[in-house]
């Protein structure tokens, strides 16, 4: 199998599904001859031409309108919001149209759409550009919410997100682009709602995704080398969110530790800890349901600050630290 | 004086010149007559307490809808506006589905999920009401494109108030459908006020339509309260567009007899205008008098049709009283298509 990066195995998806269906073409700004923020289009202009790799004025709201009214006849729009933190600006397109309109037309509309939207920090970028805001978007019925993780979840993921009759919300971290991973050439896909156990063990349930898992699975492979067994579960889509996996794992292994990136206060930590605690798992847990995620600030420019207000390698080690030493 | 007169010498040299026949022009006064009696019995029955959410209600603004319909396509695409009743009923909507989704039975185009605001008719291309001010106009940059990029001869008909044209999006999907040569008809019926707000003190410049020059865009400003003069205009608009020339906005003036909706008690407004507009521009009067007077409806006739629209609307409230709520256990059916 090829080792390609999540970039790659991202536009691999887009460019195999565009020459499988005609109805599929991808909007968004400076997507062309630019290649698109961060390059995931490059080379796509030339091999489709502009009407299928439609660059748009600088008008996001638009973008996400366009895409809905294609969608309601019959295309298959791929969105590309340039960083997702511009998703804010086009609430309205997303939240009380895209999403509600198979409801409140009665079934009688669909509106098959996926947007793209890089998320989260690491780049400098500071608090317009850095933000993780899936659980503002998990939190819109209508709408499906998928965060890959790994170039192979991307590609497959993505290929089901462009096939759903949905309006469906792609998040990709940037941070995970240049990442490298085994991915198959040609077609499959993976369904949404099966998480993925990344590793099984019994002393911990870790649930996480996009760039915190990648620094969970370093730690935990640290840890693993001092007798720590714990379990590392990515959830993969959000919204729907198999929470059966969850429950069943933290059944076995009476803890739960959720990481996310994304703010503390309401962030979706919260809806994971009342799935398990809510559930026959409550019986099992013996130590508290644990969150460790982003910080309730904006994320600043100082690396060094930067790097304070989310989750980092030695924070994610310390906290499984305590919590299997029973230190709350 | 001088006024009606001009009327009187115009109106069947512009009908032949216009090419109606009289059974169209009929056709057009008995669904403006549709119309009205809908926004009149929709009132009643929010009276009699049946209607359980809001409404926005057209009567007065008859002649857009009807002269709109009546010069383009059955089959044109049209993206619509909260205050949608009229647009719906002349674009052929069922009337039992639509006065049943208005008293929310599980029969109504919706199955009771979208209520006054959110009808919509996907079977006649009609892709629905819209909540939120502007919400559908940038619909009209994704629908175009998509028929540009089908390569399809029908047109997108994209309806909205004077309110709309100053939210952004508004300025976004002119803007993009004008650089794209998109098949787009940008209608506003500019009743004169959103909500409370008079378009006098919302908009820098007036018309609304003139913002058109900015995106190379033709546009016409016209006098909404008379049907020939929005058909002809919508005919010369739809020509263009349909022709790949790219989109156009018209402004047509009109104004709502009713409030916004059923919280408003009308303090922004004085009882004499709404009077002066009823009794000297009203739409469906105006549009009567002319047929009457130049022989191509007779009083009784007209009297007649008045009255068969009424059962129309009569026997839509009887199909809706006698349609089932929808079962509350299926609340979550249409979150996920």
């Amino acid at each position: 199998m090829p080792e390609i990066t999540y970039l790659e195995a991202i536009r691999q998806a887009l460019w195999e599904e565009m020459k499988r269906d005609e109805r599929v073409f991808i909007i968004g700004e400076d997507i062309g001859r630019y290649g698109g923020a961060f390059g995931v289009t490059h080379g796509m202009l030339d091999e489709f031409g502009p009407e299928r790799i439609r660059e748009t004025p600088i008008s996001e709201p638009t973008i996400i309108a366009a895409a809905i009214g294609a969608a309601l006849v019959g295309m298959r729009p791929v969105a590309e919001i340039m960083f997702m933190d511009f998703t804010l600006l086009t609430l309205d397109q997303i939240a009380n149209q895209a999403a509600k309109m198979h409801y409140m037309f009665g079934g009688k509309a669909t509106v098959p759409m996926v947007i793209r939207m890089p998320s989260g920090s690491g780049t400098g970028a500071a608090a317009q550009h850095s933000q993780s805001l899936e659980t503002l978007l998990m939190h819109l019925p209508g709408l499906k919410v998928i965060v890959p993780s790994t170039p192979y979840d991307a590609k497959g993921l993505l290929l089901t997100a462009i096939r759903d009759p949905n309006p469906v919300c792609f998040i990709e971290h940037k941070l995970l682009y240049k990442s490298k991973g085994d991915v198959p050439e040609g077609e499959y896909s993976l369904p949404f709602g099966v998480a993925d156990v990344k590793r099984t063990g019994k002393d911990l349930t870790v649930v996480t995704n996009g760039m915190m898992l990648t620094k969970t699975l370093n730690v935990v492979n640290k840890l693993t080398g001092e007798g720590m067994d714990i379990e590392v579960i990515d959830p993969r889509t959000l919204v729907p969110l198999d929470r059966e996996t969850i429950i069943n794992s933290v059944c076995k292994t009476g803890k739960l530790l959720v990481i996310h990136e994304a703010c503390y206060t309401a962030g979706w930590a919260g809806e994971i800890i009342a799935t398990v605690t809510g559930s026959r798992a409550f019986d099992y847990l013996d130590a508290p349901a644990r969150r460790l995620t982003g910080k309730d600030c904006p994320i600043p420019y100082n690396r060094g600050l930067e790097r304070a207000a989310v989750p980092q390698e030695e924070d994610i080690e310390a906290e499984i630290r305590s919590i299997l030493q029973g230190v709350y | 004086m001088a006024k009606t007169k001009k009327t009187e010498e115009i109106f069947p040299a512009r009908v032949e010149r216009l090419g109606l026949a009289s059974e169209k022009l009929v056709d057009a006064y008995r669904t403006m007559c549709k119309i009205r009696q809908f926004e009149y019995m929709a009132d009643k029955l929010y009276a009699m307490g049946k209607v359980h959410g809001t409404m926005h209600l057209s009567a007065g603004q008859e002649a857009v809808a009807v002269g709109l319909s009546l010069a383009v396509h059955n089959d044109d695409y049209f993206i619509n506006h909260h205050r949608g009743h009229g647009h719906f009923i002349s674009k052929g909507a069922d009337i039992n589905l639509m006065m049943a989704e208005f008293l929310g039975k599980d029969t109504g185009y919706c199955h009771g999920r979208g209520g006054s605001m959110h009808i919509a008719d996907f079977t006649s291309n009609n892709l629905g009401a819209n909540g939120i001010v502007g919400g559908g106009i940038p619909h009209s940059v994704g629908v175009g494109l998509a028929l540009q990029m089908q390569k399809r001869s029908e047109i997108c008909i994209t309806v909205f108030g004077d309110g709309a044209s100053n939210e952004g999006v508004f300025h976004e999907a002119l803007n993009m459908a004008a650089l794209w040569t998109l098949p787009v008809l940008y209608v506003c019926e500019n009743n004169k006020y959103g909500m409370s707000m008079d378009i006098e003190r919302a908009a820098a410049k007036l018309p609304i339509a003139q913002r058109a020059e900015g995106y190379g865009m033709p546009w016409r400003y016209i006098d909404g309260n008379d049907l020939l003069e929005v058909y002809e205009t919508m005919a010369w608009a739809e020509e263009h567009v349909r022709s790949g020339k790219g989109p156009v906005l018209v402004e047509t003036q009109t104004y709502r007899y009713f409030g916004h909706s059923k919280s408003d008690r009308n303090l922004y407004r004085s009882k004499d205008e709404i009077e002066e507009w009823r009794t000297t521009r009203d739409p469906i009067m105006r549009f009567r008098g002319q047929l009457v007077e130049h022989g191509f409806l007779t009083t009784a006739r007209a009297d007649e049709v008045d009255q068969e629209a009424l059962q129309v609307i009569e026997a839509a409230v009887a199909f809706s009283d006698a349609s089932p709520e929808p079962d509350p256990s299926t609340v979550m059916e249409y979150v996920y298509a």
